[in-house]
């Protein structure tokens, strides 16, 4: 076990960065032209970072799995996102944005990283709307913002319910406007199969081409992954069919520590499973939660439609035990109170793992209003609802639809049910301050690292690291590293490490292709999914987790000798690109377990059955547990744990309180 | 594994590459439930085949929540099906009848050709975009967001128009094959909005030169795009669109 050193520049905290910015080594317009940089992803943090580098001067290659950049799941994520901009003079600034985000964390993020997101979140409301990105917008032409979990201001900005759509959409167009003018080269359905390293340094990668399959070779001085999180590990979650964690593995199998994979975000409000044909849960928003109210019967097993439960025998179990926050507590709250309750027998639907989020009482609140607006102060609630409806279907109607359209059941009528699901990995490379991972030359971004978050994410805060990362943060700590590496000059691919990796990948291919077993790669995934969730999901413990490290080995086995994967490696194979995204995750959950055996205590989305309060909130251990947990793939199916203590200089750490 | 109770045939257009001519095949699949999305009934049959040592059926799908603009099959002579503004994602099986027939076929047009089975090469697209889709402002050149106020009918009508997911139905069902509801949902947005104006003419013609390059056809005003687009993307943007291309041709006869 040995300790990392996270770069974190001296100084006080405010002034770290501005600090950073004017002293970090420049390289100049001349230089950057021969410098080649690899952007892996397209999503907000991959686009962003390859966009904001080819206008600095640099050259590009973009990579995604994608037919198009535009389609990277960054587009999925619906509610908002943060910026402290206090436009709605509720008493927001950068230090309550960082202080929110640190308590969300539970206290195990970095201080330094998290004050520097909340320091630029301005500069990207700014830089989104410049590119006509059309966010929503109050009547005087002034931007609206909304509330989200995890906090007591309005500093959520949004578009309807599409704001990643809205936001990636820009980032694709700034992207786009690069590679129209030659300085990025975008390689669509490509995938990363290995990183390429010369002298202990990332010098390129090996990417397949899905169409073609070809095995192709490219250089850079850098490489960056901003591949996304690894959510898809419990099979079903609010990911994406492609996202995956190839890309990330292969680089923590080169020497890149994964740090905290344990911490995954379990999301309060998705739409439930209906049976066992499902290939993934759809989330609905938290934006959600500020007009919906969760609840279940105060009867168990109450087999009463909704609209037959009278108020008084409602138990609104989350004002009830958080009064402060109410329906607005952080995800990770919100998820397991919830499955508090369904376990308790108090859950409703045919599954009874679902709770009830009921707009009624808003949008008569909303009707009122709105009739008072036209000057009727007295009407009647026939009318309230009429006007009100109105309202909710404005603030959340593609949402409304979504859910009509996926349950068959109209929310407008009946509260909607929802059950916590996979949503969000925190967990991911580990990177310094500079985002740069254990390898030298190789960054990462977004959701992929584990930078910002701590062990739980606020609501509206990926977007808002995505953009942090690849407009304004990594384009300048890169130019640490590539200034002192402008002598170099571009690498041929026929290098014997090129030659080396390529081997590596299609090895991996063929042995794939050649195992000719019976079962199909779903097959495998979905019994990965099921020993994650039922023992490294919502709640874990140590008996549960060995039993899983157990399982998994076996199912490895299983996977490597029965898989079938048809047809062959030198075709347009997706059968074949899903079997080395499951053999990934296959690895990459063992680790997860491993990683939460380690931690002896319960810290946000990581919540150990054995450390709890008397009231069942997390009980966190600060005195043994304040590290991040950083894990070094030794190659032969083990992994040395190396720890990065997190100190908390600025903030008082205390137990997490949304009473 | 399947929970329903429906059975069905599936004629379903096979093509192994590009150069292949291509065929319909049909299929039976069973016990398929209602709650099912069209995609999840295709997850059932390729599990099927792969067992039964068969080549699964190679489609285009991503989010699986009609957002992606991934997902791109032709159902019933109907791009995303019969339901209006849904994505294939989002169409459910309890939209199909038990001993239906369903064809499914992929895009079909010249600019959209064919890779394997029901997935096309849509990067057309991107390259019209490219060749104006945005507004030229690099990172670190913006003021603050609120020194601009935009009215809210129109940053909403800028957001009716970026709504589109850039999936290719509008294409897919035209009888030309025109991609004008895609490329004037793109010059609309930013044509509505102030930040849009300095390139408004320029960004116009060299999106229609794109589109045009890229062998789609003319707009004869059928409308099936509008009709079909699972964003409900509106064909005023076309009509928008046309005006500022026509413009564009005078203010560049004045300019030049």
């Amino acid at each position: 076990m040995s300790a990392i050193n996270s770069n974190i520049p001296e100084g006080e905290l405010t002034s770290k960065w501005t600090k950073f910015k004017s002293s970090v080594p420049l390289v100049n317009p001349s230089n950057k032209r021969s410098l080649e940089i690899i952007v892996v992803g397209s999503g907000l943090a991959g686009a962003s970072a390859a966009a904001t580098l080819a206008e600095m001067g640099y050259k590009v290659k973009c990579f995604c799995f994608q037919d198009s950049p535009r389609r990277a799941h960054s587009i999925a994520a619906q509610g908002g996102i943060n910026a402290a901009k206090n436009y709605q003079n509720d008493g927001d600034s950068t230090y309550r944005l960082f202080y929110d985000t640190i308590k969300g964390g539970d206290y195990r993020a970095r201080e330094a990283n998290v004050h520097r997101l909340a320091e630029v979140s301005a500069n990207i409301i700014d830089q989104c709307v410049a590119q006509g990105v059309p966010l929503a917008r109050e009547y005087g032409g002034l931007l609206d913002n909304r509330s989200f979990g995890g906090t007591q201001v309005q500093r959520t900005f949004y578009a309807a319910g599409q704001t990643g759509q809205q936001l990636l959409l820009g980032a694709y167009s700034a992207l786009e406007r690069q590679i129209g003018m030659g300085k990025v080269e975008m390689f669509t359905r490509h995938e990363m199969l290995e990183v390429v390293k010369i002298d202990g340094k990332a010098r390129g990668i090996i990417a397949r081409n899905l169409i073609t399959g070809e095995l192709e070779r490219h250089f850079g001085h850098a490489v960056v992954l901003g591949t996304g999180g690894y959510g898809n590990v419990f099979y079903l979650s609010t990911n994406a069919m492609g996202s995956n964690v190839t890309a990330a593995w292969k680089a923590n199998k080169q020497g890149a520590f994964f740090a905290n994979p344990c911490y995954t975000q379990i999301h309060p409000t998705c739409i439930p499973v209906s049976g066992d044909h499902q290939s993934k849960l759809t989330l609905m928003s938290e934006s959600l939660r500020n007009d919906g109210r969760i609840w279940v019967p105060k009867k168990k097993d109450d087999t009463r439609k909704a609209s037959e439960i009278p108020e008084d025998e409602r138990d609104y179990y989350l004002e009830r035990r958080y009064p402060a926050f109410g329906n607005l507590v952080p995800r990770d709250v919100a998820s397991r109170a919830a499955k508090e309750r369904c376990d308790a027998g108090y859950g409703v639907g045919a599954s009874k793992l679902a709770v009830y989020l009921d707009f009624k009482a808003n949008t008569e609140r909303y009707g009122k209003i709105e009739a008072s607006k036209a000057g009727n102060h007295n009407p009647d609630k026939e009318t309230c609802m009429r006007l009100g409806l109105a309202v909710i279907k404005e603030k959340y109607g593609n949402l409304f639809d979504m859910y009509a359209q996926i349950t068959g059941e109209n929310p407008y009528e009946t509260p909607m049910r929802i059950y916590p699901a996979v949503h969000y990995t925190m967990g991911g490379l580990w990177v310094d301050y500079n985002l740069m991972t254990t390898v030298p030359g190789l960054y990462c971004t977004g959701e992929a690292n584990f930078s910002d978050h701590g062990a739980n994410r606020l609501g509206a805060s990926a977007l808002m690291q995505g953009l942090a990362d690849g407009y304004f943060v990594l384009p300048y700590t890169i130019g640490q590293y590539l200034s002192k590496e402008i002598s170099v000059k571009a690498i041929p691919t026929d290098h014997p490490a090129f030659a080396e990796a390529e081997a590596k990948a299609k090895g991996i291919l063929d042995t794939l292709i050649g195992i000719k077993g019976t079962k199909s790669v779903d097959h495998f995934h979905k019994k990965l999914g099921l020993i994650m969730w039922d023992k490294c999901g919502m709640a874990r413990n140590a008996e549960g987790l060995k039993s899983a490290i157990a399982e998994i080995q076996q199912l490895k086995k299983d996977f490597w000798s029965d898989v079938r994967v048809p047809g062959s490696a030198d075709e347009y194979n997706p059968e074949l690109e899903k079997a080395g995204r499951v053999a990934d995750f296959i690895e990459l959950g063992e680790l997860m377990c491993i990683d939460a055996l380690n931690r002896n205590e319960s810290c946000g989305g990581h919540f150990r059955e054995e450390y709890q309060t008397e009231e069942g909130e997390a009980l966190r251990d600060d005195e043994n547990y304040a590290y991040v947990a950083a894990w070094e793939n030794k190659g032969d199916g083990s992994f040395e744990l190396h720890k990065e203590e997190l100190k908390f200089e600025n903030i008082k750490i205390a137990q997490r309180s949304y009473k | 594994m399947s929970t329903g109770n429906m059975n069905l045939t599936l004629k379903v257009w096979r093509q192994k590459n590009t150069k292949d001519k291509g065929k319909m095949v049909d299929y039976k699949v069973a016990d398929i439930s209602p709650d099912m999305s069209f995609l999840e009934m295709f997850d059932v049959l390729n599990e099927d085949l792969i067992t039964k040592g068969d080549d699964p059926i190679v489609f285009d799908h991503d989010c699986r929540e009609g957002i992606c603009g991934m997902c791109s099959m032709f159902i019933n002579g109907r791009p995303h099906g019969p339901k209006d503004a849904v994505t294939t994602c989002q169409l459910h099986m309890r939209s199909f009848k038990d001993g239906d027939t369903i064809v499914v076929e992929p895009w079909r047009a010249k600019a959209f050709p064919v890779i394997k089975d029901l997935t096309v090469d849509r990067s057309a697209f991107d390259r019209v975009i490219a060749a104006g889709g945005f507004i030229s402002v690099n990172t670190g050149n913006a003021q603050d967001a609120n020194n601009l106020p935009i009215p809210k009918a129109q940053a909403d009508a800028a957001f009716e128009a970026a709504a589109c997911i850039g999936c290719g139905a509008c294409v897919a069902t035209c009888k030309n094959a025109s991609a004008m509801l895609f490329v004037s949902a793109k010059i609309s947005q930013l044509a509505l909005l102030p930040q849009g104006q300095p390139e408004r003419y320029k960004r116009v013609q060299n999106m229609v030169a794109q589109m045009d390059a890229e062998g789609f056809g003319n707009c004869t005003n059928t409308g099936a795009c509008e009709a079909e687009c699972p964003k409900g993307i509106s064909l005023e943007n076309i009509a928008r669109m046309n005006r500022d291309y026509y413009s564009a041709k005078f203010i560049s006869e004045e300019e030049g």
